[in-house]
């Protein structure tokens, strides 16, 4: 046990980083002007929205990555980020219905931005269900890499549709400036770093896990060619 | 594939009058939505079966063997499943206009235009995931899960292409067209950049 947390030591910056966020996300900022305090679930929205975004660009780098040197490693890095990812698009449209209860007055609306996450959650979904029901490996590392990339047409498509159609979405980011008084964009870029941090300790676990997975099947098969062989 | 997919939408034709009631519902709202349906469920029961052949009869070896470009392969595939889903739209259009009593102004050109755009939509992706689905265990479960999520801007856009145009006045689809133009392009470069990986295994 000692062991582990003397290789991991590096795991619990996160924590530090965590509690500034959530002291800024709810103490060291003002209420919204107009929704009140329910305007602080944008900072575990945004944030688990840009974790997402990331989340998403390593998995299609990685596919591609793995589709030029077919090695096991780009494999694993696009398997573990698609699953965080497709948690984190989980917590934007959890967090995201929840507030649009509150501050439209709808659990759900058909909006651009809306249906664009939704339809990304759901290839993701098949994504990881093309890889649980695939038991050739080399297959399966090539097919998900190539549903990988068809699928990630829609990353930039979600984040432009709020500034390609009328959405109800607020556009923060644009080529003028952050749309953001600094008070709300201190727990909010905050929120940002933590979730990456998150990220990326949940990738090094992930990764590590995904390692020992292949090699007890490696160590199945060569046990099993023993037994064939005897 | 092509007598599948003509029984199945006509088979769709019939459920669909069934399950709608015209005396409680204006059909002409929900005729776009069940049109694209219909040929959507046709289309993946067709295109699924685009490689069902090649795998137990072993053909795909040959095919793969053969000289020439293997985007040959994927671009005929692709061909012979648009022609058959034009076919069968073709076909089954007058007979659902006439069963749901759609008011016809006369837009052929337009309407001609949606179809095979739509056609085109469906039948992209549909070759490259029905090859994906021909070698995997459960490649059936696997085809549907994908091919529904990644047609919906296809449904989107046709269904209200398609209101726009049989709308009496006429309403403006171009905005819907140029996205379906955009998702065919689209979907047609990405699978001709991949499909040359999919046989490296």
């Amino acid at each position: 046990m000692r062991r582990v947390f003397a290789k991991d030591w590096w795991i619990w910056t996160v924590l530090p980083v965590m509690l500034i966020a959530l002291y800024f996300d709810f103490v060291g900022s003002p209420n919204d002007a107009q929704l009140g305090a329910s305007a602080r679930i944008l900072y575990f929205h945004i944030g688990s929205a840009s974790v997402a975004g990331i989340a998403f660009t390593v998995t299609a780098i990685a596919s591609i990555g793995y589709l030029i040197q077919r090695t096991v490693v780009w494999d694993i890095w696009a398997a573990a980020s698609a699953e965080i990812g497709t948690v984190f698009t989980t917590m934007i449209l959890v967090s995201g219905t929840i507030w649009g209860r509150v501050a439209w007055g709808a659990w759900w609306t058909w909006d651009p931005r809306l249906t664009a996450t939704l339809i990304l959650w759901i290839i993701f979904a098949g994504y990881l269900l093309l890889r649980e029901w695939s038991d050739n490996f080399e297959r399966r590392a090539t097919y998900s890499a190539i549903i990988a990339l068809i699928a990630y047409v829609d990353v930039p498509i979600d984040y432009m549709t709020i500034r390609w159609w009328r959405s109800i979405h607020p556009v923060i980011f644009t080529n003028q400036g952050i749309n953001m008084p600094v008070s709300m964009q201190i727990p909010m870029f905050l929120s940002m770093g933590a979730m990456t941090l998150v990220f990326i300790v949940w990738m090094a676990v992930r990764m590590r896990l995904m390692r020992a997975e292949l090699g007890v099947g490696d160590l199945k098969n060569a046990i099993r060619a023993h037994i064939e062989g005897q | 594939m092509w007598v599948t997919m003509m029984a199945f939408v006509i088979m769709i034709v019939f459920m669909f009058a069934f399950a709608v009631d015209a005396g409680q519902v204006r059909l002409s709202l929900v005729f776009p939505g069940i049109l694209w349906m219909a040929f959507l469920f046709a289309g993946m029961i067709g295109i699924s079966r685009t490689y069902a052949h090649e795998v137990p009869e072993d053909t795909l070896t040959g095919l793969i063997l053969a000289p020439g470009d293997r985007m040959a392969i994927f671009l005929a595939k692709l061909t012979t499943a648009f022609l058959f889903m034009m076919g069968m739209e073709l076909i089954a259009t007058p007979i659902f206009f006439a069963l749901f009593n759609e008011p016809w102004n006369g837009a052929w050109g337009s309407l001609l235009l949606v179809l095979a755009l739509g056609a085109l939509g469906i039948v992209e992706l549909g070759t490259l995931l029905s090859a994906i689905s021909a070698n995997l265990k459960s490649g059936e479960m696997i085809f549907t899960m994908l091919m529904f999520p990644f047609e919906i801007p296809v449904l989107i856009t046709t269904v209200e292409g398609t209101h726009a145009i049989l709308s009496q006045p006429a309403g403006n689809p171009w905005l819907w067209l140029h996205g379906l133009m955009a998702y065919d392009a689209i979907f047609l470069a990405l699978p001709l950049l991949l499909y040359d990986y999919l046989w490296e295994v």
